[in-house]
C-alpha cells in the first residue's frame, strides 16, 4: 500500500528576539492510506506542534510534508488549511457555540446540495450514534458525545486524513477507553487515515497501528505497538513505555476502589 | 526510522492567498497616519527659535498640568469603575439590578457638559452653597464656601465621574464572564471573598481594567471643554489655543507632538498589560453566585453603588432639566436650529458609527493571531497603529486632517471637473475625521471579543474548508455580535458628543447639538446652552439603555 502521509526530516519552531528556536527537529515518518498513526510522547515533547504542522497552521523550516504524493507544507509551499483536505479534532472540541451539533456537523458541507447536505449530517451523526441529539446545542451536550459530535463534523466533508489532538483527555477513565475502542472501529469501518497525538500510552496502544515515541522534539521511535514493546530502539523508550504502562496500572487499580 | 523522497516533478497545490485583509488594515493604518505626518510636517517646518519659546514658556507647565490629572482621573475611573463592577458581580442586595445598568449612566455625559453643569450648581452662590449654608446658619459666601471647583482636582473630579464607565463596562464583562469555578477553586483554597478578589479576580480582570483606563485616560487628554471651563492650562489647551488665538498652525503642531509621546507611552502600557495573558476558555461560561447582603451591610452596599451615578449623572442632569424647564416656560419653545442640529447629530453619528464598526473588524480581524507561536504579526502592527487616531485630540487630529483634505478635494475636483469640496464642503470630512478618531473604540472591542474565542475554532472551521473570510462570517460575526454592539454603541456615544474636531471640519452653516452648545455657551447664553446639552444627554441615553440591556444579558 502506498504512503498517504509522508514527514520528510521536517524542522519546526518559531522566531525569537534571540533568533530562531527550533521545536522539532529532524522528524520523519510516513503513514499508509487507512492505517491510524499516534505520536506518544509527555506534555512539552513537540508532538502537538508536528499535528499542527500537518494542519497548516505552523510552517515547515525544513524538510517537508506530502499528503497523498503532493507536497502541503515545505519551506517554500504553504498550502492553506482549508485546501488540505485534512480533518482535525480538538483537545477542546472546538464545537462551534451558536450552532446546534446538526449545524456544527454540517458547516463543512457548504459545497453540497442543502437534500445531500441533510443526508450526510444524518448518515454521519448515525455513524457516531448521535442522530437524537442533532438539535443540540454543544453546551447542552456531555464531553463524551461533545467529543462524538467533533469527530462527526470532522469526518463529514470526508477528509484524506483525520487528526486527533488528544481527543480523549477531558473524559473520564471508563468513557475514555470506551470511545477509543469506538472512534478506531469507526475510523477502521470508514477507511479513514488518522494521526493521533496523546501523552497517555493506553489509548495508543489501543488505537494505533504505528506508535512514533517522541521526546524533547524528537522521534526516538517510528514502529507497530509489538515492536515498541518488545523492542525498543533506545533506553529512552523503554523506561517511556515501562513508566507509563506502571501508571497506567495505578490509575486503572484507583479506578477499581483498591 | 525511515524516509522517502518525492518525485522532483510533482506539484504544490495551490500556496496560500487573502492577504486583502491586510491590505484593507495597512490602508486604515496609513490614513490614520496621514493627518500625524501632516503634523509632523508643519512642526519640522517651524523654526527653532520656536521651539525654544514652547519649551520654556508652555510646555513644562501644560505638560505638569497635564500628568497630575491622568494620574488624578486614573485612580478615580479604577477605583470607582473596578469597585462598581465588584460590587453589582459578588454581592446582592437591594436595587442591583438598577444599579447595575444605572452605573451606565454617565456615559451620556460629555465631559464639558458635565464641567458646565457643576460649575454653575456649585458656585458660589448656586443652589448647592446656599443650602448648606442654610443648614450650617452662615448668610454670606464670605463666611463660609467650598473650594473653587476652578482647579486640577476639580478636573479631576468632574472627569473622573463621567469617563469612569469605560473600566465599570470592561471590567464587569471580565467578572461575569470568567469561569466561576476559578473563583470557586480560590475559596476552596481557603480565600475569603475579599482575597478571591484581591488574588484571583483583580488579575483576571487587568487587561479589562487596562483596556478601560487606557480608553477613559486618551477622553481625558482630548477633552478641551472641561478643562477650559475649569480653567486648567492642559497640553490640548494649549494646542487649541494656539492656533485659535494665535493661529499658529506649526506651533500647535509642536505641542501635539509632544502630546503624541505621551500618548504612545500610555498606548504600549496598555498593550503590554494585555499581551501577558491570554483567554481562551471554552469552558461553560458559569457566573458566579453573587453573596445577599442584609441590614446594615446591604444598604451600605447599595449607598456605595449609587454616589457615582448620582454625581456623575443625576445630579447634572437634573440641573439641565431645571435650567431646560425655566427657559421653555420663559420662550415657549425650542428652535428651529436646534431640532436641525439634533437632526444633524444623529445622521452623522450613525454614519460614523457603520464606517468605524466596519473598520474596527477589517483591523481586529487582520490582527488576530492564527499561529499561536507567531512572533512577528503585520496585521497586530496596523491595528496599533490604526488605534492612535483616538489618542489624537479632535482639534489635533482635525488640524491634521486640513493638508491631506485639502490635497484630496483638489485632486477630486480636477478630475471630475467640480468647482465645490467634495470632503470638506460636506459631512464626508467630519465622517472621514470621527471614524479615524473612535476606531480604537471599535477596533479594541472587537479585539478583546476576538481573543475570548478560542483559536480551535477559527482553526476547526479553516479545516472544513472555509476560507479566513468565509470564518469570519460563519463563525466569528455571530460570536461577536455582543463585542460588535458594544462598540456600536460607544462609538455612537462619542459621535454624538464629538466637540473639537467639529468645530473645526464642519461645513459652513452646519450645527451639530454640540457645536450649538459651544456657541451658546461663547455667546454666554447658558439658558439654551442648558437645553442643547439636555439634548446631547437625552439623545446619548438611548444608546446608553440599549446598551445597558446587551450588557445585562450577559450572565443571565
Amino acid at each position: 500500500m502506498a504512503d498517504l502521509l509522508e514527514l520528510d526530516r521536517i524542522l519546526l519552531g518559531y522566531d525569537t528576539p534571540q533568533g530562531f528556536k527550533a521545536v522539532v527537529r529532524d522528524l520523519a515518518l510516513s503513514l499508509p492510506a487507512g492505517h491510524i498513526g499516534c505520536l506518544l510522547g509527555s506534555s512539552g515533547c513537540g508532538k502537538t506542534t508536528v499535528l499542527r504542522a500537518i494542519a497548516g497552521f505552523e510552517p515547515v523550516r525544513a524538510g517537508h510534508i506530502a499528503l497523498d504524493g503532493t507536497i502541503i507544507s515545505s519551506p517554500e509551499v504553504q498550502v492553506a488549511p482549508e485546501r488540505r483536505r485534512v480533518g482535525m479534532m480538538f483537545q477542546d472540541y472546538a464545537l462551534f457555540p451558536h450552532l446546534t451539533a446538526g449545524q456544527n456537523v454540517a458547516f463543512g458541507l457548504r459545497r453540497l446540495a442543502r437534500a445531500e447536505r441533510a443526508a450526510r449530517v444524518a448518515e454521519m451523526l448515525d455513524l457516531v450514534g448521535l442522530r437524537v441529539a442533532a438539535d443540540s446545542y454543544p453546551h447542552e451536550l456531555s464531553g463524551g458525545q461533545q467529543q462524538r459530535v467533533a469527530l462527526a463534523r470532522a469526518l463529514a466533508p470526508s477528509p484524506d486524513l483525520l487528526l486527533l489532538d488528544e481527543p480523549f483527555s477531558n473524559l473520564d477513565v471508563d468513557t475514555r477507553e470506551h470511545l477509543a475502542f469506538e472512534v478506531r472501529d469507526i475510523l477502521k469501518a470508514t477507511g479513514h487515515t488518522a494521526i493521533l497525538v496523546t501523552h497517555n500510552q493506553a489509548e495508543a496502544f489501543a488505537i494505533a497501528d504505528r506508535i512514533g515515541v517522541m521526546a524533547g522534539g524528537h522521534l526516538a521511535q517510528w514502529d507497530t505497538p509489538y515492536n515498541l514493546r518488545h523492542h525498543p530502539a533506545d533506553e529512552a523508550v523503554r523506561d517511556f513505555v515501562r513508566r507509563e504502562e506502571l501508571a497506567e496500572q495505578r490509575e486503572q487499580a484507583y479506578a477499581r476502589g483498591a | 526510522m525511515h524516509t522517502t523522497t518525492l518525485p522532483r516533478a510533482l506539484r504544490p497545490r495551490q500556496a496560500e492567498r487573502g492577504t486583502g485583509w491586510l491590505a484593507g488594515a495597512a490602508l486604515i493604518a496609513l490614513a490614520v497616519l496621514a493627518p500625524l505626518a501632516a503634523l509632523g510636517w508643519w512642526a519640522l517646518h517651524a523654526d527653532l527659535a520656536h521651539w525654544a519659546h514652547l519649551a520654556a514658556n508652555v510646555l513644562p507647565y501644560a505638560l505638569s498640568n497635564t500628568v497630575t490629572l491622568l494620574l488624578g482621573v486614573g485612580i478615580v475611573v479604577t477605583l470607582l469603575g473596578t469597585g462598581a463592577a465588584w460590587l453589582v458581580t459578588a454581592y446582592d442586595f437591594p436595587s442591583r439590578r438598577v444599579l447595575t445598568w444605572a452605573l451606565l449612566l454617565p456615559l451620556a455625559v460629555p465631559t464639558y457638559i458635565i464641567a458646565f453643569a457643576y460649575l454653575d450648581l456649585l458656585h458660589p452662590i448656586g443652589p448647592v452653597q446656599t443650602a448648606l449654608r442654610a443648614v450650617l446658619g452662615y448668610d454670606s459666601p464670605r463666611q463660609f464656601r467650598l473650594p473653587d471647583l476652578r482647579s486640577i482636582y476639580g478636573a479631576i473630579f468632574v472627569l473622573g465621574f463621567v469617563l469612569y464607565p469605560y473600566v465599570y463596562l470592561s471590567t464587569r464583562v471580565m467578572f461575569m464572564t470568567q469561569a466561576a469555578s476559578l473563583l470557586e477553586a480560590a475559596r476552596t483554597l481557603g480565600a475569603g471573598r475579599a482575597g478571591v478578589f484581591l488574588r484571583v479576580a483583580l488579575p483576571l480582570a487587568r487587561p479589562a481594567i487596562a483596556v478601560g483606563v487606557s480608553l477613559a485616560l486618551l477622553e481625558t487628554l482630548n477633552d478641551i471643554g472641561a478643562s477650559e471651563f475649569l480653567g486648567v492650562q492642559t497640553l490640548t489647551v494649549s494646542v487649541y489655543t494656539t492656533w485659535i488665538t494665535r493661529s499658529d498652525l506649526a506651533g500647535a503642531a509642536q505641542i501635539a507632538l509632544a502630546m503624541l509621546a505621551l500618548v504612545v507611552g500610555l498606548i504600549l502600557l496598555e498593550r503590554h498589560g494585555r499581551k501577558r495573558q491570554r483567554y481562551a476558555n471554552t469552558q461553560r461560561m458559569r457566573p458566579m453566585q453573587a453573596q445577599r447582603l442584609r441590614g446594615p451591610a446591604a444598604v451600605l452596599a447599595a449607598a456605595l453603588g449609587w454616589i457615582p451615578v448620582l454625581l456623575g449623572f443625576v445630579a447634572p442632569a437634573l440641573y439641565l432639566l431645571a435650567e431646560t424647564a425655566k427657559r421653555l416656560h420663559l420662550v415657549g419653545g425650542v428652535s428651529d436650529q436646534l431640532l436641525a442640529g439634533l437632526g444633524n447629530t444623529l445622521v452623522l453619528a450613525a454614519c460614523a458609527t457603520v464606517a468605524t464598526v466596519l473598520c474596527g473588524l477589517v483591523v481586529a480581524w487582520a490582527g488576530r493571531t492564527l499561529r499561536e507561536s507567531a512572533r512577528i504579526n503585520p496585521g497586530r502592527a496596523c491595528a496599533r497603529l490604526a488605534s492612535l487616531g483616538y489618542a489624537v485630540p479632535g482639534t489635533v487630529l482635525a488640524i491634521g486632517l486640513l493638508t491631506p483634505f485639502t490635497l484630496i478635494d483638489h485632486a477630486l475636483a480636477d478630475l471630475f471637473d467640480l468647482n465645490r469640496l467634495v470632503l470638506m464642503g460636506s459631512m464626508a470630512a467630519l465622517v472621514c475625521a470621527y471614524t479615524l478618531r473612535f476606531l480604537a473604540i471599535s477596533a479594541g472591542g472587537i479585539e478583546s471579543g476576538l481573543a475570548r474565542i478560542p483559536p480551535s475554532l477559527e482553526q476547526a472551521s479553516r479545516l472544513l474548508g472555509e476560507t479566513a473570510g468565509g470564518t469570519l462570517r460563519r463563525v466569528h460575526l455571530p460570536l461577536l455580535r455582543p463585542a460588535l454592539a458594544a462598540s456600536a454603541l460607544l462609538v455612537f456615544v462619542d459621535a454624538m458628543k464629538e466637540l473639537p474636531a467639529t468645530l473645526l471640519l464642519r461645513p459652513m452653516n452646519f450645527d451639530t447639538l454640540a457645536t450649538w452648545l459651544y456657541a451658546e455657551a461663547a455667546r454666554g447664553t447658558y439658558e439654551e446652552g442648558a437645553v442643547a446639552a439636555l439634548a446631547i444627554v437625552a439623545a446619548g441615553l438611548l444608546p446608553v439603555i440599549l446598551l445597558a440591556r446587551t450588557h445585562l444579558k450577559i450572565g443571565h
